[in-house]
């Protein structure tokens, strides 16, 4: 909080105790910050520590920090588990199903709320607010009704479908039409162009950000989701990465085969972390952009 | 789809909401209303509709067939014990849960705003990597890591505790839930905070110091009142997602030792899961007047003062 230009007028006195106040906070600072950020990176070590340790070496020091040997048998061993290539798959078609939708549905959603003048404008928004408050447990048991009405119980589809226009899409989408100038869409109109041709020449080329925002926020949710593809999938064939995880995990807890886990775990983690580390802008305008109301 | 691209008469910048329009509009909307109407609007009307019968599972095929009950879950809920004490757990969960992540994430977010310039962006990502990370994979780890044998307790041996058994232990466990929810969650405040400090004109600090005013009073009397409303939104934010909280307690602990984590959407889930739909509804809608009221409550209280 610091103001760095420190103020003209200010004796020399004064300016000398800031000076040294500064010097003195600024390690300190710095040594809060790595301790909170080695502390926030400890499940990281541990689950990579753990995962590349052999089953003995996990049973007879379970709680050791490093691996004496490095192996990959757990990751071996991951993927000759019957259906763990399976799960992944199917998270992956879950994925493209839910991100290509939101792409879509938001995309016309939000441009119409932010750029069209229409009749039930001000109820269409409301909705899309009212829907990110609606706890998922109020609506789950009734979505599962309807998702077993319209026989898409223990489907990949019935899995994504719920998920396939966010309101938080919808939301990202608004804010960022919003910011796009009337001129430039009503310039089109002018010329002659119907609101179709405006959307998808004018507006969706200029859309670009949003859209990237779109993609990465939902297919962070999807990748993610666990509650909902947990009551959904029935059968090992339907389920994705976190539904087979925890019931990998739970047999494996049985036998305290920790490092099945532990790969498992790694498995599920890195594609996010990966796209993460290269994409974070959008993630972070994602999570931000809930917060600009 | 093919019909709206037409000819189009000339008009001003202001047009009137033409019923053309208007059914143009809504054909851009008709892909979220859809989905909107289907698995949120239907599903909350109805879930109201359940709680106030005696659907069961097995019932599904003929839910019209059911029985009305009027408020006698609601009743049967109240005379839980175990769902007054769910209730109670996930109480704690948001009067603990939401001070620390809003903490967390205030200090930090204060401390990156501060002007450092070295390792800003690398701090950032490191506190926001938790947010993305899969819960299901986090949860094995802090089994992992809390189990008797496990990590943290090989740490605590080291400095000579005897580490006790965390998952295990009725006042031990919950602590960790928690835990594992702040670390989830630090992030998501730390960059909404992140954000609300960017937004603050700078010359405001200059001023205030050119009168004299020092570091903390400049962060009591400007800093925090020009912060209120990203305070009040983050606020809301933790509080609906705890009050929702699932997937820590059930991943770590089941619920579990004697129901000492066990939330009010776990039991909800497990209601379902023994196909009483009624029941579970109606213990959704008591999650979702909490969400309504603390959203009010909370709006009200911390609302800047005009």
């Amino acid at each position: 909080m610091t103001t760095i230009a420190a103020p003209r007028n200010a004796d020399m006195a004064d300016e000398r105790t800031r000076v040294r106040r500064r010097s003195v906070a600024r390690p300190l600072l710095y040594g809060a910050l790595v301790l909170c950020a080695l502390l926030t990176m400890l499940p990281f070590v541990w689950v990579l520590s753990g995962s590349l340790r052999g089953l003995d070496e996990i049973r007879s020091d379970p709680g050791a920090w490093l691996p004496h040997h490095i192996t990959l048998d757990n990751f071996i061993r991951l993927f000759r588990t019957e259906g763990f290539g399976g799960f992944l798959v199917n998270s992956v078609v879950v994925a493209v199903i839910v991100v290509a939708g939101n792409i879509v549905a938001a995309s016309a959603a939000g441009y119409a709320l932010a750029k069209l003048d229409f009749a039930g404008r001000r109820i269409a928004f409301g909705a899309v607010m009212a829907s990110l408050m609606v706890p998922f447990t109020t609506v789950f048991v009734t979505q599962f009704v309807i998702t077993v009405d319209l026989g898409l119980a223990d489907t990949l589809t019935g899995i994504a479908l719920p998920g396939a226009a966010l309101p938080l899409s919808v939301f990202i989408m608004r804010q960022y039409a919003l910011s796009v100038p009337d001129e430039l869409l009503e310039a089109a109109r002018i010329d002659g162009a119907g609101e179709l041709r405006v959307f998808f020449r004018i507006f969706l080329p200029l859309a670009g950000p949003a859209v990237a925002t779109i993609t990465i926020m939902s297919f962070l949710y999807s990748w993610n989701n666990f509650i909902w593809p947990l009551v959904v999938a029935q059968s090992t064939s339907t389920y994705t990465l976190p539904v087979g995880l925890a019931a990998t995990s739970q047999a494996a807890a049985h036998v305290t085969d920790y490092g099945l886990m532990l790969a498992g775990a790694i498995v599920v983690m890195l594609p996010v972390l990966v796209l993460f580390l290269f994409l974070q802008r959008y993630f972070v305008q994602g999570v931000a952009g809930t917060g600009m109301r | 789809m093919t019909a709206t691209i037409g000819p189009t008469t000339p008009r001003g910048a202001r047009r009137p909401r033409g019923a053309r329009r208007t059914a143009v509009a809504w054909l851009f909307l008709a892909p979220f209303t859809l989905v909107f109407l289907l698995y949120t609007a239907l599903p909350t009307v109805a879930a109201l509709g359940f709680s106030l019968t005696d659907l069961r599972g097995t019932d599904l095929r003929h839910p019209l067939a059911v029985d009305f009950t009027g408020l006698e879950n609601y009743l049967r809920l109240l005379a839980d014990p175990s769902f007054l004490r769910d209730i109670l757990n996930t109480v704690l969960f948001v009067a603990v849960g939401v001070p620390l992540t809003m903490g967390l994430g205030f200090a930090l977010a204060l401390a990156l705003n501060s002007g450092i310039r070295r390792l800003r962006g690398v701090f950032r990502t490191v506190f926001f990597a938790p947010v993305v990370t899969n819960v299901v994979a986090v949860a094995m780890i802090w089994q992992y890591a809390f189990n008797a044998n496990g990590t943290v307790n090989k740490v605590l041996g080291a400095i000579g505790f005897a580490g006790p058994n965390w998952l295990d232990d009725t006042h031990l466990a919950m602590p960790v839930v928690i835990l594992l929810g702040v670390w989830r969650n630090f992030g998501i405040a730390m960059v909404l905070f992140l954000a609300g400090l960017q937004a603050i004109p700078q010359d405001v600090y200059e001023a205030a110091s050119l009168d004299g005013a020092g570091r903390w009073r400049q962060l009591r009397h400007i800093t925090l009142p020009l912060l209120m409303p990203t305070t009040l939104m983050v606020s809301v934010l933790l509080t609906v997602f705890y009050l929702q909280v699932f997937d820590e307690p059930y991943l770590l602990t089941g619920g579990g030792p004697l129901g000492s984590t066990e939330s009010v959407a776990l039991y909800t889930y497990q209601q379902f899961g023994v196909g009483e739909f009624g029941m579970s509804s109606a213990a959704s809608f008591v999650t979702l007047l909490l969400v309504t009221l603390v959203s009010i409550v909370q709006f009200r209280l911390l609302r800047p003062r005009a």
